[in-house]
C-alpha cells in the first residue's frame, strides 16, 4: 500500500498537470505540430468568414451589374505616391470588322481604391443595416474588377464571394445528414450484430455499387423546377448525403465491433448500464475522432458533388450564385479560351478542396496516439 | 452452516460455431462449460484454476451474466430477498440484483474506459442505478478511492496518468463502490508484476474483511491461488475435475490432471528437472474425447476411463470432490502417500 502513496504524492498538482488533460486536450496539442494543417484551418476560417459577412466583404451585391464593362479583364490593385491604393480605369475598344470587346488601361484614368468605403447599402444577418464595403472603389461610380467581369458585367469576385455561401456550407449541412445516418445506421449494424448487420452492410455495397454521377443525375433531374432556390437547395444537399453516409457507417461499424468486445464495454453491461448508455457513453467517444476525421475527408466530395450537379445544370440554377452555377458560363471552350478568368472558382474549390484534406490529414495524425512523430 | 451465498448446478455453455457466408449452417459446437457445479459460501474465497481454454472466464462470465448460459441454474441469494436463478432472469430484471455481483478485470488497460475521468468511471455504477448524486456521489467516490489506496485528488485524472497496479485499484473501487456481497475476480492480477501482484491481493484481503466480501478468483497462477483462496476448484476442458480445500489440494491432489497441473509449476532451481509426464495437447472444446476428457493423456488411464464419464465422487465429506474413476483418486488421505509438490 505504502508503494502507491509514495507514488502518488510524488506528481503536485499544479491546475493543468497531463495527468488531468482530457483526451481532446492531449489531440489538440498534437494537431498543432502539424504545420500544414494549421494552415489549412486558418484558410478554412478565412473562407468561412468571407462566407458568413460576404455582403460586408464583397465589393459589390450579387445582381450587380455594369453591362458596358462585360468581359472584363481582371485588374489586380496597384501602389503608387501620387494615387495611393488605385487601379488604372478600362476603356473599352470594339473592333469594327469583328464586333469583339477588347479592353485597355488608362493610365490617366486612376480609380482610387480604399478600405472600408461606402457602396451599395445592404443589411447583413437580417439586422445590421450599413453601405461599408470591406475594399472596393471610393467613388461608386467608377468600377474595378479585382477577379474579372462576366457576360453581364456582373463583379466575378463578389459573386464568388457569395458563392462560397452557398459552396461552403452545402457540405456542412449535408455532411449533418451524413452523420445522423452514417452514425445511426452504422452504430446499429456493429452493436446489434448478426443478420442486422448482414443486411446493412450488403445494402451498403448495393449503395456504393451504383455510378455516383448518373445517379445524382437521375436524383437531381426528379426535383421539382418550380421549386424555391432554398428547397432546391435543401434537396441537393440531401441527395449528396443519401449517397454519402455509408463510408462513415463502414468506419463506425468497425469500431464499434472492435470496442463492444473490450472489457470496459462488459464492464459498463455489468455495471448494468442500459444499452444506449453503453452505445453513447462509452463506445462512440472512443472514436469521435475517427468521425470527426472522416467526415472532414468527405467534405470535399460534397462540395464537389454540388459544383458538378450545378455545372451540368441539375443542381442549383441561376438565380443562386454558387461556384458551380458559376462555372456554368464556361461550358463552351470559346469562353474559356476568351475570358479564362471565368475559371476564377475552380481556383477556390481547388484550393477549398485542398484545405479540408490537409486539415482531415492532420486530425487524423493527432487522433491517432500510436502515430509516431 | 449459512445456505451457500451462491450455488450453481448443471451450468453449461456451448458457443456454435457456423459457416461462413450468407446462408450459415451449423459446423460444430464449442462446448466451453459443460455441467459444472459448485456452492460458495458468504465469505469464503473459491479458486478457479485450470490451464488456457479450461472454461475458467467462461463460466464465471455465465455466473455474471455477461453470457447467457446454455443451460443449468446459477442461484443467488441477495442480502434481501430469496434465492434468484441468474440464469433465467431477463436483461431488465437482472439489473436491480447487478449491485451485488460485481467483476475486477483481468486487463487494466482495457477494463476502463480512456474518455473518462476517474471520478466518472468509479462513480458510474451510483448514476446507472440512481444511488447518489452530486456531493453525495463526490463523496462516495472519494472514499472508496480511499479505501483501494489512491488519493480523491485523483478523481480528475484520466486512466492514461495511472500504472498498471493504481489502475487495477481504480478497477476494484468501481467493483466495490456499491457494496457487492459477490465479486468476481477474473485473473485480477495475472497482467501485473510480481510485486504489485502481492499489493493488490493484500488490498483484495484487506477489503474482504472489511465489506464481507465473497471472491470467486479465476487464476492460473497457482502460488496466487494457495495464498489467497481457502477452496480450490479445478476445471478441465470445461468441467471441475477436482474441488478440495486449498491446503488437501496441494498436499495430496486426487485427480491425475491436478497432479499433472501442480508438478508443471517451475520452480526456479536448475537442477531440479520438471516433472513433464502428461503427454499431448489440451482437449479442443468443439472435439472433446468420449468418457472421461483426460483420458487420451492420463498416465494412469484404464477401461471405463474412454467409456464412461466420471462423477464428482467425494474424498473426505462435501468439501472434496473428484471426479475420477481411479479407485485411489477417493481413498481418505492416511491410507495413500502424499503425492505431488515437497514444497512448502
Amino acid at each position: 500500500m505504502n508503494a502507491t502513496t509514495t507514488i502518488a504524492s510524488t506528481a503536485r498538482p499544479p491546475p493543468r498537470e497531463a495527468g488531468s488533460l482530457s483526451p481532446w486536450a492531449l489531440t489538440w496539442r498534437r494537431f498543432r505540430r502539424h504545420r500544414v494543417a494549421v494552415v489549412a484551418l486558418h484558410a478554412l476560417a478565412v473562407f468561412y468568414t468571407l462566407a458568413l459577412g460576404a455582403e460586408f466583404f464583397a465589393p459589390h451585391s450579387r445582381e450587380w451589374r455594369d453591362l458596358s464593362h462585360a468581359y472584363c479583364p481582371p485588374q489586380l490593385p496597384r501602389v503608387s505616391l501620387a494615387h495611393g491604393l488605385f487601379v488604372p480605369a478600362m476603356r473599352r475598344l470594339i473592333d469594327p470588322v469583328t464586333f469583339k470587346k477588347s479592353y485597355v488601361e488608362d493610365e490617366t484614368h486612376p480609380v482610387a481604391l480604399g478600405f472600408f468605403v461606402s457602396g451599395e447599402s445592404y443589411t447583413l444577418w437580417g439586422f445590421i443595416h450599413s453601405d461599408r464595403h470591406f475594399f472596393g472603389v471610393e467613388d461608386p461610380a467608377q468600377e474595378c474588377y479585382f477577379f474579372g467581369a462576366d457576360k453581364y458585367g456582373r463583379d466575378l469576385c463578389s459573386r464568388m464571394i457569395y458563392g462560397s455561401r452557398i459552396s461552403l456550407s452545402v457540405g456542412l449541412v449535408a455532411i449533418a445528414v451524413t452523420f445522423l445516418l452514417g452514425v445511426t445506421i452504422g452504430g446499429v449494424s456493429g452493436y446489434v450484430g448478426g443478420a442486422v448487420d448482414n443486411v446493412i452492410q450488403r445494402a451498403i455495397e448495393i449503395i456504393n455499387s451504383f455510378p455516383h454521377l448518373p445517379l445524382w443525375l437521375a436524383l437531381g433531374a426528379v426535383l421539382p423546377p418550380d421549386w424555391s432556390p432554398l428547397a432546391t437547395y435543401f434537396a441537393i444537399t440531401i441527395v449528396l448525403a443519401l449517397l454519402g453516409w455509408t463510408n462513415l457507417a463502414r468506419v463506425v461499424r468497425g469500431k464499434i465491433l472492435a470496442l463492444r468486445e473490450e472489457d470496459y464495454a462488459t464492464a459498463a453491461r455489468l455495471i448494468g448500464a442500459s444499452h444506449t448508455r453503453i452505445l453513447f457513453r462509452h463506445l462512440l467517444p472512443g472514436f469521435t475522432s475517427h468521425i470527426i476525421v472522416v467526415l472532414t475527408m468527405s467534405v470535399p466530395a460534397m462540395i464537389l458533388g454540388e459544383t458538378s450537379l450545378s455545372f451540368l445544370g441539375l443542381g442549383l440554377r441561376p438565380p443562386i450564385v454558387s461556384w458551380g452555377v458559376m462555372l456554368q458560363d464556361c461550358l463552351s471552350i470559346q469562353t474559356v479560351a476568351n475570358y479564362p478568368w471565368l475559371l476564377m472558382p475552380v481556383v477556390m474549390i481547388v484550393l477549398t478542396v485542398l484545405s479540408f484534406n490537409f486539415l482531415g490529414d492532420g486530425l487524423r495524425d493527432a487522433a491517432d496516439p500510436y502515430a509516431t512523430r | 452452516m449459512n445456505p451457500p451465498l451462491l450455488s450453481v448446478r448443471g451450468l453449461s455453455k456451448s458457443f456454435p460455431i457456423r459457416s461462413r457466408g450468407f446462408r450459415s449452417r451449423l459446423v460444430a459446437t464449442v462446448q466451453a462449460v459443460d455441467d459444472v457445479s459448485f456452492d460458495l459460501n458468504a465469505g469464503e474465497t473459491l479458486g478457479l484454476v485450470g490451464e488456457s481454454g479450461s472454461g475458467k472466464t467462461t463460466t464465471v462470465r455465465c455466473i455474471l451474466r455477461a453470457l447467457t448460459p446454455s443451460a443449468g441454474q446459477v442461484l443467488f441469494r441477495p442480502p434481501a430477498g430469496g434465492l434468484t436463478d441468474l440464469a433465467a432472469l431477463s436483461e431488465s430484471a437482472l439489473k436491480p440484483l447487478r449491485p451485488h455481483l460485481q467483476m475486477v478485470f483481468q486487463d487494466p488497460f482495457s477494463s476502463l474506459n480512456p474518455r473518462m475521468t476517474v471520478a466518472e468511471i468509479v462513480g458510474e455504477p451510483l448514476v446507472v442505478h440512481g444511488l447518489a448524486k452530486g456531493a453525495e456521489l463526490q463523496a462516495r467516490v472519494d472514499d472508496i478511492l480511499k479505501k483501494v489506496g489512491l488519493k480523491p485528488g485523483h478523481r480528475a485524472r484520466y486512466p492514461h496518468a495511472f500504472s498498471g497496479g493504481q489502475r487495477q485499484r481504480i478497477g476494484i473501487a468501481r467493483a466495490l463502490i456499491m457494496r457487492p456481497s459477490l465479486v468476481v475476480a477474473d485473473e485480477a492480477v495475472s497482467a501485473l508484476d510480481v510485486s504489485v501482484q502481492a499489493q493488490i491481493l493484500n488490498l483484495l484481503k484487506d477489503l474482504q474483511a472489511e465489506f464481507k466480501l465473497t471472491y470467486l478468483l479465476v487464476a492460473h497462477n497457482l502460488d496466487v491461488v494457495r495464498h489467497f483462496c481457502d477452496r480450490v476448484a479445478v476445471m478441465y476442458a470445461g468441467r471441475i475435475v477436482e474441488l478440495a480445500p486449498t491446503a488437501q489440494l496441494f498436499e495430496s491432489p486426487r485427480h491425475p490432471y491436478t497432479k499433472a497441473l501442480l508438478a508443471a509449476v517451475p520452480w526456479p532451481d536448475p537442477d531440479r528437472p520438471m516433472k513433464l509426464e502428461v503427454a499431448g495437447e489440451p482437449a479442443d472444446p468443439s472435439r472433446l474425447p468420449g468418457g472421461c476428457a483426460f483420458h487420451p493423456r492420463c498416465p494412469d488411464c484404464f477401461a471405463p476411463c474412454a467409456l464412461e464419464r466420471p462423477a464428482l465422487r467425494e474424498v473426505t465429506g462435501a468439501s472434496w470432490t473428484v471426479a475420477c474413476h481411479l479407485p485411489s483418486a477417493t481413498q481418505p488421505p492416511s491410507v495413500l502417500p502424499t503425492h505431488g509438490t515437497d514444497r512448502g
